[in-house]
């Protein structure tokens, strides 16, 4: 089905880079090579043969037609903070790296709209538009270093998510590269388009469909003000009622955010903000819109959190207030990285509803297996990043630690969530697939690549496993209950561990 | 109100084996959209495979078999008070949540609360090799495998039949007002632009007969603050006048002549032409009503940044909608063969080559 792995010779290939490539952007050294491993997932680490990093659409146009003549790889790279492994490199492949895109084209105020290279970076756009009294929505915790290539290759989100939408909520237009290094445009700067969605297709397609090499977003206007409540509960139960209280009062907060205790002391203990360490759960709700609105809004969230029964309740009056309160909350991964070694972060999706259940059975599991975990939770739309802690130094700890993480992703689909709500499968999560797609849905997924990449060398062996790999996981699923030790060893056949590293989320 | 996802399996099998191309028809209020197509197919009919899945109002989540009828998701969101928010056009009692969604067809508040495509989280579809298929799902946020439900919008079928359809809903406005004022053409898509950079309640942008349409919705006191602010006349029975956009029974829209819709930069210029023009969603969705050339307003639409289709009307034997560009042709083209490829849902409905 494929032909990626062909052996091609490095220096020859490299050479033939060098002739329309400023050849210190076409890196064969292995000194040089190191820092592109792996993404910001760095238990997967891989040596790629070549880097690339072309200047001109023509370049990396280039490079792809050389890449498909020889059946060579070709693994697009933004910033590498992706958190599944999605940009870790194919041995025998072209890792090539979009930063040299790093240019605003057009801000257009009255449009609202921005046109912008695939290796700018996310908070780039806002920073510019800020100007204009404008912003792009989509923010993930990572946007100070993540590319709005990589955003749209992963479809990425933030905490302000279920108010202004994910990536391809924010999206007009991509402008790509196939895989034979054709050039096309998807979207206009319209809203709508006709035909088959192919923009909402790539979006979230983790570079296996093609290489973006230029978006037009959408920006919206900066609201006039934004306030948190901070609330503390006695219970995860209570704060997630909490939270269908607000929605079934016809509010949508900007931003929805719960951490359970061990999250909260992590947090405060780090950045002081004043969280009740006490509480067995946090809410941050945040509102933001006109002042009026906001001021109507926060007033009917305070009295509903204390007519719930919140153990302590608190407002930011100001700028300086409402940053300390979220300070906590954006610092709750390194904070976490305080108290463990080392921590894992998952990152699946579960209906709301099922919150406390979720959690009471991933507290169970946690004693059974030994291995702490906190939750910080994107409360407003289901979306849960459970912390895994633990020590990679530890032998066996690692191994662990991804059972565990499996068996949470799959206590997510069992209750109707999915395994990935904004991290994407990369190599990290493609054993979980078959537990959300049965074999006809995962052969229909691979008819889709082979539409755009036949002969499958665009980030080849990851995002949807083969049906072989299908019937061996659920083989093993069916002999294996997954816990500790055997899951452990089972894992270990899967990938080549490398060292055991932080994972920020 | 039932499943009859075995029922239409087996169609769609008896399909493929007898090489028998057929027409997908929900409640069949669409039948002019698209190019014109031979009747005498067999139909498979969505329209007995209706009713509400699921809906849980505080998961702000509705699920729903792909031929119930957008009147029924309404009424039973309305008593949660909830809506649909890309407020789907409806053309008939008949029109169904799968016709909604192959035709990726949304309302006034399009630029403000989203588009059907949007609020898609899932779909289960039966493919050309007579499978079921589920992808997406009933969360908010779902990375894993491609992101085929979003695919369908404006696929128009030609993929496959969707049998369910799970979406994102949102609570109703607890206060609407709209504002009118007279003003030409230009100045108002001015207008409309300049309003919308602005944060304030904005949710729909609407310009016919010299006279621009604000709608304003959110809580009172914000919606209230920026109506003084902006002026204006207020409208009364707004309601009226935005449903009746909506489901295109504004006058408007009772004409013989051809209509197209462009969706272009909210921001372009369009030029005078000798029909008439109705401009909504801000800017970005303009409908002309008027004889024309296809490739001319396919040149015109282009001018503008957009894309443009012979909605209603005029001459369906050839493209009605804008041609894609080779390549996203030829993409489109195998996507066809990975869903279909005998061939078998709703042949040149969408293109003459398709
Ligand atoms: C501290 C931290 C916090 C994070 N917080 C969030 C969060 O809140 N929400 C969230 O959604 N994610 C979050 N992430 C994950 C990550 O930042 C996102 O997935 C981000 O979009 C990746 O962008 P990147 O430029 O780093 O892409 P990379 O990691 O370089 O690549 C990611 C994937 O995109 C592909 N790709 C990159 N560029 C292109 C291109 N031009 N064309 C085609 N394919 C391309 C790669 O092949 C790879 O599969 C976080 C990560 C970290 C480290």
């Amino acid at each position: 089905m494929s032909n990626a792995g062909k052996r091609v010779d490095r220096e020859a290939l490299a050479q033939r880079f060098r002739q329309f490539i400023d050849p210190e952007y076409v890196i064969s050294d292995d000194e040089t090579l190191k820092p592109y491993e792996c993404d910001g997932l760095s238990v997967y680490c891989e040596q790629p043969m070549l880097v690339v990093l072309p200047e001109t659409v023509e370049q990396a146009q280039q490079v792809l037609r050389i890449c498909h003549q020889e059946g060579v790889p070709v693994v697009a790279r933004g910033a590498g903070t992706g958190l599944c492994a999605g940009a870790m490199p194919h041995p025998e492949g072209v890792v090539l790296s979009m930063a040299k895109f790093d240019r605003i084209l057009e801000i257009d105020t009255l449009a609202r709209a921005a046109r912008v290279q695939p290796g700018v970076r996310n908070l780039a756009i806002s920073e510019a538009a800020g100007k204009n009294g404008l912003y792009y929505g989509p923010d993930p915790s990572s946007q100070i270093a993540c590319t709005i290539g990589g955003n749209v290759a992963e479809n990425s989100g933030g905490v302000h998510c279920l108010k202004y939408g994910l990536t391809v909520h924010n999206l007009l237009s991509v402008d790509l590269l196939t895989v034979e290094g054709e050039r096309l445009t998807l979207g206009s700067e319209g809203l709508d388009c006709y035909g088959m969605d192919l923009m909402a297709l790539m979006t979230g397609s983790e570079g296996l469909l093609g290489i973006v090499t230029e978006v037009r977003v959408k920006l919206l206007p900066k609201p006039e003000v934004a306030q948190v409540v901070m609330a503390g509960f006695d219970s995860v139960q209570t704060a997630g009622d909490a939270v269908g209280a607000i929605i079934a009062e016809g509010i949508i907060p900007g931003g929805l955010e719960m951490m359970d205790g061990h999250a909260i002391v992590a947090a405060e203990a780090f950045a002081k903000a004043g969280y009740p360490t006490e509480a067995q759960a946090l809410l941050l709700c945040e509102v933001d819109g006109t002042s009026e609105e906001v001021h109507e809004h926060i007033d009917a969230v305070e009295s509903l959190f204390k007519r719930l029964g919140a153990t302590s309740v608190r407002t930011s009056h100001n700028e300086e207030e409402r940053a300390r309160l979220w300070q906590g909350r954006k610092s709750a991964f390194p904070a976490v990285g305080r108290i463990s070694p080392d921590y894992y972060c998952m990152d699946g999706t579960i209906p709301r509803g099922q919150l406390a259940h979720v959690l009471t059975e991933m507290d169970r599991k946690s004693q059974e297996c030994g291995l702490r975990v906190a939750n910080v939770f994107h409360a407003g739309d289901g979306n849960l990043h459970p912390l895994i802690l633990f020590d990679a130094n530890v032998p066996g700890e690692l191994e662990k630690t991804e059972a565990f993480g499996a068996w949470i992703l799959e206590l997510c689909v069992e209750v109707g969530g999915c395994i990935t709500g904004e991290h994407g499968v990369g190599v990290e999560k493609i054993r979980q697939m078959p537990a959300q797609f049965n074999d006809s849905e995962i052969e229909q997924f691979h008819r889709i690549k082979a539409a755009f990449d036949p002969a499958g060398t665009l980030n080849p062996g990851k995002g949807i496993p083969t049906l072989r790999q299908c019937q061996e996981y659920r083989s093993l699923d069916k002999d294996i209950e997954p816990n500790a030790g055997a899951a452990a060893q089972l894992h270990a056949h899967d990938h080549d561990h490398g060292q055991g590293g932080h994972h920020h989320g | 109100m039932a499943d009859i996802t075995n029922l239409l399996v087996e169609q769609v099998l008896a399909a493929r084996e007898q090489k028998q191309p057929l027409r997908i028809v929900g409640g069949g209020s669409k039948d002019f959209m698209g190019r014109a197509v031979d009747m005498s197919l067999s139909e498979l009919n969505l329209a007995e495979h209706s009713g509400i899945v699921s809906y849980h109002p505080v998961e702000l989540v509705l699920t729903a078999r792909a031929g119930t009828p957008l009147t029924e998701l309404e009424t039973a969101l309305a008593e949660n008070n909830q809506m649909l928010s890309f407020e789907p056009p409806r053309f008939g009692e008949g029109s169904t949540l799968g016709g909604t969604l192959a035709t990726n067809l949304s309302g006034p508040g399009r630029p403000w609360w989203s588009s059907v495509r949007d609020q898609v989280l899932g779909i289960r579809l039966i493919n050309g090799y007579g499978e079921h298929l589920r992808f997406g799902g009933q969360v908010m946020k779902n990375v894993a495998g491609y992101d085929v439900s979003r695919l369908q919008a404006g696929a128009l079928g030609t993929l496959g039949a969707m049998t369910e359809v799970s979406l994102k809903v949102l609570p109703k406005p607890a206060s609407t007002r709209t504002l009118v004022s007279d003003c030409e053409l230009g100045e108002a898509v001015s207008i409309m632009n300049q309003r919308a950079a602005q944060p304030k309640p904005i949710t729909a942008a609407c310009w016919l007969d010299n006279r621009l349409y604000i709608r304003l919705s959110g809580a009172h006191s914000a919606v209230d603050a920026t109506a003084a602010q902006w002026g204006g006349e207020e409208l009364e029975d707004a309601d009226v006048f935005w449903q009746q956009l909506r489901d295109q029974q504004l006058e408007f829209f009772s004409t013989d002549q051809p209509l197209w819709r462009f969706s272009v930069n909210p921001t372009a210029r369009m030029p005078q032409l000798s029909g008439g023009w109705l401009v909504d969603w801000g800017g970005a969705q303009r409908w002309y009503s008027g004889a024309a050339d296809f490739a001319e307003m396919e040149q015109i639409a282009k001018a503008a940044g957009g894309q443009v289709s012979l909605f209603r009307g005029g001459d369906r034997s050839g493209e009605v909608m804008h041609s894609p560009s080779p390549a996203a042709q030829v993409l489109q083209q195998r996507l066809k063969q990975a869903f279909d490829p005998d061939g078998l849902f709703n042949p040149g409905r969408l293109y003459s080559w398709m």
